[in-house]
């Protein structure tokens, strides 16, 4: 028995050492649950980058990556707790790509992340929550969150010489944490917001919520819903010559609104998270090279993600989780080289001689500190009933 | 000082709609006041009948307009009025034979015919959004203004704009038309007396030779054609989504009892007065001020003393008022 019990350990220990010239990273995604049609795209994304170093000669001088997917079900919080245990403890990975939903992304970050100081970069989780949430440096993001776009909303409406807005918003979290962005950044910027309303979707009638809106005037409402209440929102204050132009939020956007308000969304201006050029063309491209769909949702972000995880191992010269962590700022944000998706290859060749690198990727990425991404967003207008894309921002 | 500009604001902004919706409302209310009269039982399936006449308008509208026959520039659901009141009396005199018919042989309590219709209201929901599903459905066409804001500003040369939509038009002219209508079959015709004298006395009515089955056959009609009215026109002027007629039931129920349940005069009324004081109490009454204030006065607030959110609170507020202190209703209904 003793021997049994020697020889088992003595097996585990060399077993452990010949992982040595391998790093696990962890990609904690809902491959079950509402949005499993989306994961395992993000997930192939994710892996992409990695088979890429791996290609290239891995990192810190030959180690390979190897994925570990586990789920975290977007809706359950114990359930992706678990899966983010046995991912830290019984897997031991140095890093974590994920999770996904906000919710679950918050407990995992809280409950297990934190406490066991391994780094997690979510390519989905949008929540303005995590901007002010302390997670001690472990959490980063890939997608922008809200209340960004509420910022980057705000520049857009001063730069069309309008000063004094009404807001109404869809009566949940999205839309008031929305709102409060939009409002906070557009009275920084000296604006006037004469009246904030909720409305509720699924109503039948907004004409009183659009009386509202309009005995408290301005020059544009903003309107930051969904299509269904935001869109006949918007169109009961046309008809009633409450307002003439107006400006909308990434929920209203989609050919459905289009049909349902008609003519009165011409010369509509909204905001839509999304990059376009070199970066994500590289990364359509790479895609379509390795036979992994990057037209779904969240798929650049995943790649951006895994891709930073690497490269801030290999910044840090060893694959630890304090090391990651620490690193991750710095080799996606300015100085250095620009690299996009396809020159990680480059990037770590740079890393070694020991410059910098600035990661581009496919979505743009610049982090602002811990928990936040600038992210990128298209402003378009609605020019003959068409979504016609103005700038990216 | 600008009274014209407030007028026109406030008729915009709140008279056109509340006077649609009151219009929209005494449909249902009589409906329910003609039930609870004759039939004696409050009607929790009304909303949800409601809804599924509409249902059976747009079905009719949608085969009609595959076929290319419409009669612009009015709404194509006109013309398939008649084959949703057809489908509202088969379902509504079915259901009669099937639930309430045994209740009123065995004599049963109001409640119980209050809690069978309560099971009628659940099927009928569940047929509805077999049949349709819980999202929008807009099934306006023709001429959506019959003038727009712009239109109106361009022509007066007011600060102001106007809009009169064509499903408020009708709505409101219409409601009108059935009311008088109802009033002369009400009193003038045979069947209408025989059915005011069974509501007021079932016995002596019956003992003078009325046929209570004939009663019960004419009430039923005319509640499905008063039905499918109502719900067309508002599902013309606001979009048909089942859940929101369902709601109507608060509004039209506190509209009958407001009005005195059993008065068709008291649903009428009581149906206009909810409207105006749901609009009234949440409608923002600073930009009609601002024009009516002198100079320097203008008022800073919203003037708004509900949030447009409470809405049903004012309706429930009035209803539980009136229950309270004059259960009898405005016009000396009966007690429900």
């Amino acid at each position: 028995m003793k021997k049994l019990l020697l020889a088992s350990t003595a097996l585990a220990f060399s077993a452990g050492m010949a992982m040595a010239d391998e790093v696990k990273f962890g990609v904690l995604l809902g491959f079950t649950g509402p949005i499993e049609s989306v994961t395992p795209h993000m997930a192939d994304s994710a892996e992409m980058a990695w088979n890429e170093i791996n290609e290239a000669g891995g990192i810190l001088g030959g180690q390979m990556i190897r994925s570990v997917r586990a789920d975290s079900t977007c809706l359950d919080s114990s359930a992706a707790q678990a899966a983010a245990e046995r991912l830290i403890s019984s897997d031991g990975v140095a890093a974590i790509m994920g999770a996904d939903c906000s919710g679950v992304t918050m407990s995992v970050l809280q409950n297990v992340a934190m406490s066991a100081g391994v780094p997690m970069i979510s390519p989905s989780a949008t929540s303005p929550a995590f901007t002010t949430t302390d997670s001690g440096g472990m959490f980063f993001r890939t997608a922008p969150s809200d209340a960004r776009q509420g910022a980057v909303l705000a520049d857009i409406v001063m730069s069309r010489d309008i000063s004094e807005v009404a807001v109404t918003y869809t009566n949940n979290d999205y839309g008031a944490g929305f709102a409060n962005a939009f409002i906070e950044s557009f009275e920084a910027a000296g604006g006037t917001v004469t009246t904030s309303i909720p409305h509720e979707d699924g109503r039948g009638d907004y004409s009183a919520e659009a009386g509202t809106l309009a005995s408290a005037g301005g020059d544009s409402l903003v309107i930051l819903g969904y299509t269904d209440g935001g869109g006949s929102m918007l169109r009961t204050a046309w008809e009633l010559g409450a307002f003439e132009s107006f400006f909308i939020g990434d929920g209203m956007y989609g050919d459905e609104l289009i049909e349902a308000v008609g003519e009165a969304l011409e010369g509509t201006v909204g905001t839509l998270p999304g990059a376009e050029g070199e970066g994500a063309e590289a990364f359509a491209a790479l895609g379509e090279a390795a036979g992994v769909v990057t037209a779904s949702s969240f798929t650049g972000e995943s790649y951006d993600a895994a891709a930073l995880l690497a490269l801030a191992a290999h910044a840090a010269g060893e694959a630890t989780p304090e090391g990651i962590a620490a690193n991750i700022l710095n080799v996606a944000n300015a100085p250095g080289e620009e690299i996009l998706p396809g020159q990680l290859a480059r990037a770590l060749e740079i890393l070694s001689e020991g410059g910098e690198i600035n990661y581009v990727g496919a979505t743009d990425v610049e982090l602002i500190g811990p928990g936040e991404a600038a992210g990128t967003y298209r402003e378009y207008v609605v020019e003959d009933g068409e979504f016609v894309t103005i700038r990216f921002h | 000082m600008e009274p014209l500009n407030a007028l026109v604001s406030v008729t915009n902004f709140m008279l056109i709609p509340a006077f649609a919706y009151g219009s929209q409302l005494a449909l249902g209310a009589l409906g329910i006041t003609l039930i609870f009269s004759i039939l004696r039982f409050a009607h929790f399936a009304h909303g949800d009948t409601m809804a599924l006449g509409t249902a059976a308008v747009i079905g009719g509208t949608f085969f009609l307009q595959a076929q290319g026959i419409g009669i612009q520039p009015l709404p194509t659901a006109l013309l398939a009025l008649p084959f949703g009141i057809l489908v509202m009396v088969g379902y509504l005199l079915a259901a009669d034979r099937l639930v309430y018919r045994y209740y009123r042989k065995v004599k049963a309590k109001p409640m119980i015919f209050v809690m069978a219709s309560l099971g009628v209201m659940f099927v009928t929901n569940g047929i509805t959004r077999l049949f349709m599903g819980v999202s929008e459905t807009r099934f306006e066409d023709g001429q959506r203004f019959i003038f727009t804001v712009r239109e109106f500003r361009d022509f007066t040369g007011l600060a102001e704009g106007m809009a009169l939509r064509s499903a408020q038009a009708i709505t409101i002219i219409t409601a009108l038309v059935v009311m008088v209508i109802l009033f002369w079959f009400l009193n003038r015709t045979r069947a209408g007396k025989s059915m005011r004298a069974y509501s007021d006395n079932e016995d002596l009515a019956l003992l003078s030779g009325i046929n209570p089955e004939r009663v019960v056959v004419i009430t039923w009609t005319i509640t499905a054609i008063l039905l499918v009215l109502a719900g067309t026109l508002y599902g013309l002027d606001k979009g048909f989504r089942p859940f929101n007629y369902f709601q109507l039931l608060l509004p039209m129920f506190a509209a009958a009892i407001l009005g005195g349940l059993g008065s068709p005069l008291g649903a009428i009324v009581g149906a206009y007065v909810v409207a105006f004081a749901e609009m009234g109490i949440t409608f923002a009454w600073r930009r009609v001020l601002t024009y009516l204030a002198p100079e320097g006065m203008e008022p800073s607030s919203m003037m708004q003393l509900l949030p447009v959110d409470y809405k049903f609170a004012v309706t429930f507020a009035i209803l539980v008022i009136v229950l309270l202190f004059r259960p009898t209703g405005i016009f000396k209904g009966k007690v429900l």
